[in-house]
């Protein structure tokens, strides 16, 4: 505990948080941030993580290098932005937070062993990070022998659930089901394609559409394709998809094959505002390199779009470009990435405690109401409960808003009839 | 599978299907000319060569950029003088390359490897920081998108055609400079036999440094025709290294004729194959039936006739 509680921040820092916070409306309301002013240290944290009176360390834990960096970037800046703003609004319990930024590199045991890094040398309290499912399986052994805490912003194939890891992106029956739904009830379509990248992601993903489009809307699948991860060629696949005449060509390519794809596609005359094309791998950020001019007219079924009108999205918005240039796109993970902190603020306040296990155990039923995204909140089983949205992919790259789930959709990671 | 189409449906199939196989062919042999220079002629194993070509699209998307703010009535025609600058610019680097790198490699070509290995990483990184890590959407003028109409069901794709039409120039002026030329004369007797090539008077430091920066110079132009296709990020050139070192490897390195060969026979049992199975089975086959054929030929496909 400190007497003076503005000490252990330097004044001109001081001033550019306090800034912050004038210009941020989400935060402008809350008090002026003094630091030092929480609980006790020896009352909040009984595990000897990296918390003082008037800091609190948390890792952010990304490929800022190496071919993930693409992906990547955006989950960085979401979770800074997050921290920021926290900082600006007094902190959590009292406390500043610090981060120490890992670079994974794109490789998976380096993941591994930053993580590992984060958790025994610098005893951070949570890791923000992960984006392929390939370098949460590598970190996952880590957090739970060392039981730290992870949040992870990406939406994946689920099948797995642990007491150390939040899961703020969707599994993959949240984000699917509802979207084929409506588009089989909207377009009335019966025959689907699937084309994917040649991983664990797309290929579970594909599966449990396969199992909902002829079990559930008792439609057809009349192909289903998977590229090694990197492929640049589909002119192939591209005359298989005209030759079956599919309703929907339904897609789950990954990375720099997405732009190759959706280029031939157009080269090829196939137009999609005639052909329906429902994807769940391209956000803002993959269209940034497509270019809007050869995928607009598709539709994408996810949670966030940057063009979501709602009040929180409307400041969560300009705050984001106003830290990381006007030119910057805020996908799906973006998003996601944001709910990292905030929800791990909110867990540790509910739960009065940095301790890991309080706050696993605190997590189920935190309610996050400033999300962009609207509403979230963490199911038993940690994953969120959210809304899944239909967009349709406009000429600057941005998505229109065309269907949206009327509640939230339990997360069910490990979804019964779909393995 | 083919039980519910009509006669015609099949036939317009079959030729869209025949042109992407020759895209494919197009494309492969337009990755794989600059290579064909560097490792075929100079036996530098050049791990770059990704990045050079992605050097070549970042310029491609830069000119365009440019032309959209200063010079949007020539938009239509930026594309030729992109090319030209991606020749220039991977050109200008791969000498520059070649004499502060590879001329101390010539003895251990080995070596060479490892240095254009860790040359990419250095390349992949500097792009990251200059250009960002996420991909860049190079534009493309009004009239290279879409596709031709040849009959109602056939389309075959604008951008294909260009690349094909770009393939088959570029191989011929290669084609031409190698060995119809004083110049390339003198870098086919270099390749044969360095000291006595030396000892009749041709400076082969000069003719080593412009080879190098020729085949840099062609991949700049392949990485500036492949943002039609492709993806332009740091780490893009990586999805072309393999397949470029397959095909110069099974032509028989030293050959320009093996590379047209084995860039026509691999795309064309791939294209075929993607057709019939699923793409990783196609590539899995393909890469098979390649081994075998090196096993059996290990100097490749085509290669010169040498005294041993």
């Amino acid at each position: 505990m400190s007497d003076e509680p503005n000490k252990g921040l330097q004044s001109p820092l001081r001033r550019k948080l306090l800034m912050g916070a004038a210009a941020l409306p989400l935060v402008s309301i809350l008090p002026r941030p003094s630091f030092g002013a929480g609980p006790a240290t020896a009352t909040v944290n009984t595990t000897g993580l990296a918390v003082t009176d008037t800091e609190v360390t948390v890792g952010i834990l990304h490929s800022a290098t190496g071919t993930m960096a693409i992906s990547e970037t955006g989950s960085i800046q979401a979770e800074k932005l997050a921290i920021e703003q926290i900082n600006a609004a007094g902190g959590v319990l009292g406390r500043k937070i610090k981060f120490i930024q890992e670079d994974g590199a794109s490789d998976w045991p380096t993941f591994a062993e930053k993580a590992k890094k984060l958790l025994v040398n610098d005893k951070v309290a949570a890791i923000m990070g992960c984006w392929t499912s390939a370098s949460r399986k590598a970190v996952l052994p880590v957090v739970e022998q060392y039981n730290g805490m992870l949040y992870y912003p990406t939406f994946y194939e689920g099948l797995e659930q642990s007491k150390n890891v939040i899961y703020t992106g969707q599994e993959a029956t949240q984000q699917i089901l509802a979207g084929l739904n409506w588009i089989a009830k909207e377009k009335g379509a019966k025959s689907f394609f699937f084309i994917g990248s040649d991983y664990i992601w797309p290929r579970t993903s594909n599966k449990i559409a396969r199992k909902h489009v002829e079990n559930i809307l008792k439609g057809k699948v009349v192909g289903e394709e998977y590229y090694a991860l990197g492929s640049t060629q589909f002119n192939s696949v591209i005359n298989k998809i005209k030759l079956t005449k599919p309703d929907v060509i339904f897609t789950d390519v990954v990375g720099g094959s997405n732009v190759a794809f959706y280029k031939q596609l157009k080269a090829a005359g196939v137009d999609l505002s005639k052909q329906a094309l429902l994807t769940i791998s391209v956000t803002e950020d993959e269209i940034d390199g497509i270019g809007g001019e050869n995928i607009a007219g598709a539709y994408a079924c996810m949670k966030y779009f940057q063009s979501l009108d709602n009040a929180n999205n409307k400041t969560f918005v300009p705050a984001f470009k106003k830290m990381w240039g006007e030119k910057t796109v805020i996908g799906d993970v973006t998003q996601a990435g944001y709910l990292g902190p905030w929800l791990w603020k909110l867990t540790c306040e509910k739960a009065g405690s940095f301790d890991v296990d309080k706050i696993a155990a605190a997590s189920p039923g935190v309610e996050f109401k400033e999300a962009p995204e609207g509403y979230v909140r963490i199911h038993e089983n940690h994953h969120l409960w959210s809304k899944t949205r239909v967009g349709r992919a406009k000429l600057d790259g941005q998505f229109e808003l065309i269907f949206e789930t009327a509640d939230l959709i339990e997360p069910d990671p490990f979804p019964k009839g779909y393995q | 599978m083919f039980g519910d189409y009509s006669i015609g449906d099949l036939g317009s199939i079959f030729v869209m299907q025949g042109f992407a196989g020759l895209i494919l062919f197009s494309v492969y042999v337009l990755m794989a000319l600059g290579l064909a220079i560097i490792f075929g002629q100079m036996g530098v194993i050049n791990m770059a060569h990704g990045e050079f070509m992605i050097l070549g699209a970042y310029v491609t998307w830069m000119t365009s950029n440019l032309f959209q703010s200063y010079l949007p009535g020539l938009f239509s025609g930026y594309f030729f003088l992109a090319m030209m600058l991606a020749f220039l610019a991977s050109g200008a680097l791969g000498m520059l390359v070649e004499w502060g790198l590879i001329r101390h490699l010539y003895k251990r070509p080995l070596d060479t490897l490892l240095a254009t290995w860790g040359l990419s990483l250095i390349l992949q990184q500097a792009y990251r920081s200059v250009f960002g890590a996420r991909e860049v959407g190079v534009e493309l003028p009004q009239w290279m998108l879409g596709s031709l109409k040849v009959t109602d069901s056939i389309e075959v794709p604008i951008n294909g055609i260009f690349v094909m039409g770009l393939t088959v120039s570029i191989t011929c002026a290669v084609a031409y400079v190698i060995y119809k030329s004083r110049w390339g004369r003198q870098v086919r007797a270099v390749v044969q036999n360095r000291i006595m090539a030396g000892a009749v008077g041709i400076n082969t430091e000069k003719v080593d440094r412009y080879t190098y920066g020729l085949g840099c110079g062609i991949a700049g132009i392949a990485g500036s025709a492949f943002t039609m296709i492709g993806s332009t990020g740091p780490t893009s050139g990586q999805l072309y290294i393999v397949d470029t070192f397959l095909v110069v490897v099974f032509g028989g390195a030293a050959s320009l004729l093996g590379t047209i060969a084995s860039a026509f026979s691999i795309s064309q049992t791939q294209s075929t194959l993607e057709f019939f199975m699923s793409g990783s089975m196609a590539k899995v086959l393909t890469l098979l039936a390649v081994v075998g054929i090196l096993m059996l030929r290990p100097q490749g496909l085509f290669s010169l006739k040498v005294r041993k």
